[in-house]
């Protein structure tokens, strides 16, 4: 069963962002939830999926029992960490195009600032199992200290360059300035990004994401169900997710630099039907600055080992050939796991993104990066 | 009064990684070997990815290799590490065809693709040796 136009985005819903939200992680889920659901111009009740992101304890059962829902038809998760919001979307995509369900719910909140910190859950974590029992002990916890190893072998490999990272950094800034939802809320230089503190070397302070307060939801909506609804289609053209070999030791990996998104992003475009050069805006999982460029590399933006130059080319930037993360991104907006990427993608498709609109955006794509290296990408289109 | 830092993280061995840890207490970096088509792997785990065979024979590593890559940590991600900082921690290939994270003992800026190295043992607890590796 294709797949391909089957389903849409029928609605997006974000709460404020900040370090404190005085807010259960429960709430945040919901406050978003139904933001998305009125966007859509559905009733709470017109919801029969949910893929709620796991890990911070909210499952499809709250949804359930807080929006009075007799007729859930499936309830699902994809573990693929960050990637898992725009995995959902493929998951969901599959639901609606089969007849499972009309309006899937793809809900995350947290408390990522105010609550659990990211470096204490590492052991819960099935999937960093490994990780805990053999290279916690010897002092590598945080997904800052277990990605430097990919960055600095690229760096040796191809002249990859703590500059071309900054330059990821300052240009997501300075989309972040014009968001009026970012967390971050000053511009930010290159001479700033380099003599910020080391965290773990390559990586400096500014190319590590934010810990966030928040919430974010998305709908998928089965294509023939979301034409009455309130807002323009945004069509979901391709879509598609990839593990990296060794998926759950980057120490281990065959080579330390493929991840997930170099085989989930020929299949996204191929199902598509479109090219790089019919991408108006892109919204790029964005933990660490590092891992923009190489999924760069991976999306074929520019070939292996080139995304220094490339992103140094200016291309990046909200005026460039390539505008990415056109919110502020993890690095700068807040870091909602990737749903804030969706919601951007969204409204720049719609043509509601305010000071940060990418003129005459029809097609863009969104990526989601987690665990250690899973990848996702959706690619839409404004119908 | 000091509140007293947390322990510092200690592995929970498994029925498929004890010979690993008890290796360590000895002084011998244990692998996994295939005993049904001879593929080393690492980390321990239950099953050849080759064969598919769950019959296992442990070979000692010979205690060289090469950095693959390295990160320094200047921040303390757990308050046990924190009087370590910097500390370096090399990717290291090993001559058994497997790959390796520890402690490098010896100065970052030294380090470079290929650089040979040596395995050591450090004896953190007494019931946790953890390998570390110095120049070769």
């Amino acid at each position: 069963m294709p797949l391909h136009r089957q389903g849409v985005i029928s609605g997006i819903g974000e709460t404020a962002y900040s370090k404190l939200s005085r807010k259960s992680v429960l709430a945040l889920h919901l406050e978003a939830s139904l933001a998305a659901i009125a966007d859509a111009g559905l009733h709470p009740t017109d919801i029969d999926g949910i893929l709620p992101y796991g890990g911070v304890g909210v499952v499809a059962e709250d949804f359930i029992t807080n929006f009075g829902l007799r007729d859930v038809r499936l309830s699902a998760n994809t573990p693929l960490g960050g990637a898992s919001p725009v995995a959902a979307v493929q998951t969901a995509l599959a639901a609606v195009a089969s007849g499972i369900c009309r309006h899937v719910l793809i809900p995350i909140g947290r408390n990522g600032a105010s609550g659990g910190r990211i470096s204490t859950r590492l052991r819960e974590m099935p999937q960093f199992r490994a990780q805990a029992e053999f290279e916690l002990p010897m002092g590598a916890f945080a997904p800052a200290q277990i990605y430097a190893p990919m960055a600095r072998r690229h760096m040796e490999l191809y002249g990859t360059t703590s500059r071309h990272f900054a330059e990821i950094a300052v240009s997501t800034r300075d989309n972040a300035l014009l968001n009026g939802n970012a967390m971050m809320t000053t511009p930010l230089t290159v001479e700033a990004h380099q003599s910020s503190r080391l965290i773990a070397d390559p990586f400096h302070l500014y190319d590590c994401s934010l810990e966030s307060d928040g919430g974010a939801a998305v709908i998928v909506s089965r294509a023939d169900c979301a034409r009455d609804l309130r807002q323009p289609l945004i069509e979901i053209l391709g879509v598609a997710e990839g593990h990296p070999d060794s998926p759950s030791s980057i120490t281990q990996r065959p080579d330390l630099i493929p991840i997930g998104l170099d085989k989930a992003a020929p299949r996204a475009f191929a199902m598509a039907g479109v090219t790089h050069k019919d991408i108006d805006v892109a919204e790029i999982y964005d933990c660490f600055t590092y891992v923009v460029l190489r999924q760069l590399e991976a999306l074929g933006f520019c070939g292996l080992g080139e995304g220094g130059p490339f992103v140094a080319s200016g291309a990046i930037r909200l005026k460039g050939a390539l505008p990415i993360n056109t919110h502020g991104g993890l690095l700068s907006q807040a870091h909602l796991v990737g749903m804030n990427h969706i919601v951007e993608l969204v409204r720049q498709l719609r043509g509601t993104a305010g000071r940060a609109q990418v003129k005459e955006a029809r097609i863009g794509l969104v990526t989601g990066y987690g665990d250690m290296g899973d990848g996702s990408i959706a690619i839409l289109a404004r119908a | 009064m000091n509140t007293p830092l947390p322990p510092r993280p200690s592995p929970e061995p498994t029925v498929d990684s004890l010979p690993y840890w008890t290796g360590l207490r000895e002084h011998r970096l244990c692998l996994q070997q295939c005993a049904a088509c001879g593929t080393t792997r690492h980390y321990p785990r239950p099953l050849c990815a080759t064969c598919f065979s769950s019959a296992v024979t442990w070979i000692n590593a010979q205690g060289t290799g090469e950095v693959h890559s390295w990160t320094v940590a200047h921040h303390a991600f757990h308050p046990a590490f924190k009087s370590e900082l910097p500390y370096t921690l090399v990717t290291v290939d090993l001559p058994e065809g497997v790959r390796i994270l520890a402690p490098f003992r010896g100065d970052s800026a030294d380090l470079r693709l290929g650089l040979p190295v040596r395995l050591i043992f450090e004896e953190i607890l007494p019931e946790l040796t953890l390998p570390a590796f110095i120049r070769g």
